[in-house]
């Protein structure tokens, strides 16, 4: 990957090598924060800051690094970055940074940021670790915000808190789909988001673990 | 007695670490394409949830919590900010030290677990039971009932996830389906019916 061009770097991730279409990495947030796209966008903005600024220092010490105990040293600069943000949310964004409750906390642990810093940033340059961080992060966030959007529109109406089909039980004449808000719809929206990307860029479908085997046998008629 | 009955009962079904969290998801959908890797896996997170919940409960009301540290002499210092740092160290730590213990102990075990225990430092699920238990404030009985139910929900649901895929390989779905896609529809509609326990008032 180190003859890759900068705009490969950055853009790849976003469709080509989506996260968590086809790596499978840090879904489990992905699913918690999106029942409405402010605080969707809150989480995506956090999840882009630790991932490159993560990278970022994870690659500038790379050299320094004991094999050894890799894991742990980048575990603590990513927990030492999600401090961060925490507190930055808790000082300016409470309202948000309450609704997000633990998940803030849980980049920690996405798989995301740790697979990130130990598949990439560890053998590439500081300045090219920096820009597949805010790729991995905004392919991420394409894929989050592609859940918030209809979650939000069509389980209450909305878009970032903006009414845009008026619903019955203020007066107006859309039916809320409280099946939306709930946990389940998210697993279905990512499942069918990723059927649609896989339509679309066919070299991604996985394999059949058995086919059918054709009907060679003529029927006796 | 019947207030932890329920925690554990709310724990299991209600709130569902996977299911209605979806905490440990990452694992979750990649080690469940076997029942017994799952049950293995499950295992390991039901043990270490239960050491590494109580545990984190302890260091927090003991040293992180705002006035906890007035046995030191300090009662104005207030260390939650460290919390996240600390819970992953701790949860990092126990795993290693499990690892080795149960080597020298129980080999039979420790095969069986064999390489699901590293991986579980960073299951999500771990790490937010820490932080719900810390959000809601339980107490340290709370906190052991807490970490065990968690892990035997997680557990029941990555057993069932990798029956229900045992059995789905022999079907027949559509190319652009196929694998990943299908698995998160099978985990919606288990998550579906795991919502019908959100009715129980406890």
């Amino acid at each position: 990957m180190s003859t890759a061009s900068a705009k490969q770097v950055l853009f790849e991730p976003i469709f080509s090598n989506n996260p968590i279409a086809l790596q499978i990495l840090g879904i489990c947030s992905a699913l918690a924060v999106t029942a409405s796209l402010n605080v969707t966008i809150v989480m995506c903005l956090s999840v882009i800051a630790v991932t490159a600024f993560s990278n970022l220092a994870v690659s500038l010490i790379r050299n320094q690094i004991p094999g050894s105990i890799r894991i742990i040293v980048q575990m603590t600069i990513i927990a030492s970055l999600v401090i961060v943000v925490d507190q930055l949310l808790k000082a300016y964004a409470y309202e948000i940074s309450k609704q997000l409750s633990v998940f803030v906390g849980l980049i920690i642990t996405n798989c995301i940021v740790m697979g990130r810093a130990e598949g990439f940033a560890m053998q590439n340059s500081p300045g090219m670790s920096f820009l597949d961080g805010i790729g991995n992060g905004l392919g991420y966030s394409v894929l989050l915000l592609f859940v918030g959007f209809w979650r939000e529109l069509f389980g209450s109406g909305s878009l970032f808190g903006v009414t845009i089909l008026s619903p019955v039980n203020e007066g107006g004449w859309y039916v809320t789909n409280g099946l939306l808000l709930l946990p389940p719809s998210a697993f279905f929206i990512i499942g069918l988001g990723i059927w649609a990307l896989r339509t679309w860029k066919p070299d991604q479908v996985e394999e059949p673990d058995y086919k059918m085997s054709a009907h060679k046998v003529r029927e006796a008629f | 007695m019947e207030h932890y009955l329920s925690l554990l009962v709310k724990a299991v079904f209600i709130e569902n670490m996977a299911l209605a969290f979806f905490l440990g998801m990452c694992t979750f959908i990649a080690i469940s394409k076997k029942v017994e890797a799952a049950i293995g896996l499950g295992i390991a997170v039901i043990v270490v949830l239960t050491i590494t919940v109580p545990v984190n409960n302890l260091i927090y009301n003991n040293v992180l919590r705002e006035g906890a540290l007035e046995w030191a002499g300090m009662p104005n210092t207030d260390l939650s900010f460290l919390g996240l740092i600390t819970y992953i160290g701790v949860i990092a730590a126990i795993v290693q030290i499990m690892e080795m213990v149960l080597d020298k102990y129980i080999p039979a075990l420790y095969s069986a677990l064999g390489v699901f225990l590293p991986l579980i430092t960073v299951n999500c699920a771990i790490m937010g039971a820490a932080l719900f238990m810390v959000e809601r404030d339980y107490n340290f009985g709370e906190s052991v009932v807490y970490g065990f139910g968690a892990g035997l929900g997680w557990a029941l649901a990555i057993v069932a996830l990798a029956g229900i895929r045992e059995k789905l390989k022999y079907s027949d779905v559509p190319p652009g389906l196929r694998g990943l896609g299908i698995t998160f529809i099978t985990v919606g509609l288990m998550s579906m019916g795991f919502m019908s326990f959100s009715g129980i008032s406890l």
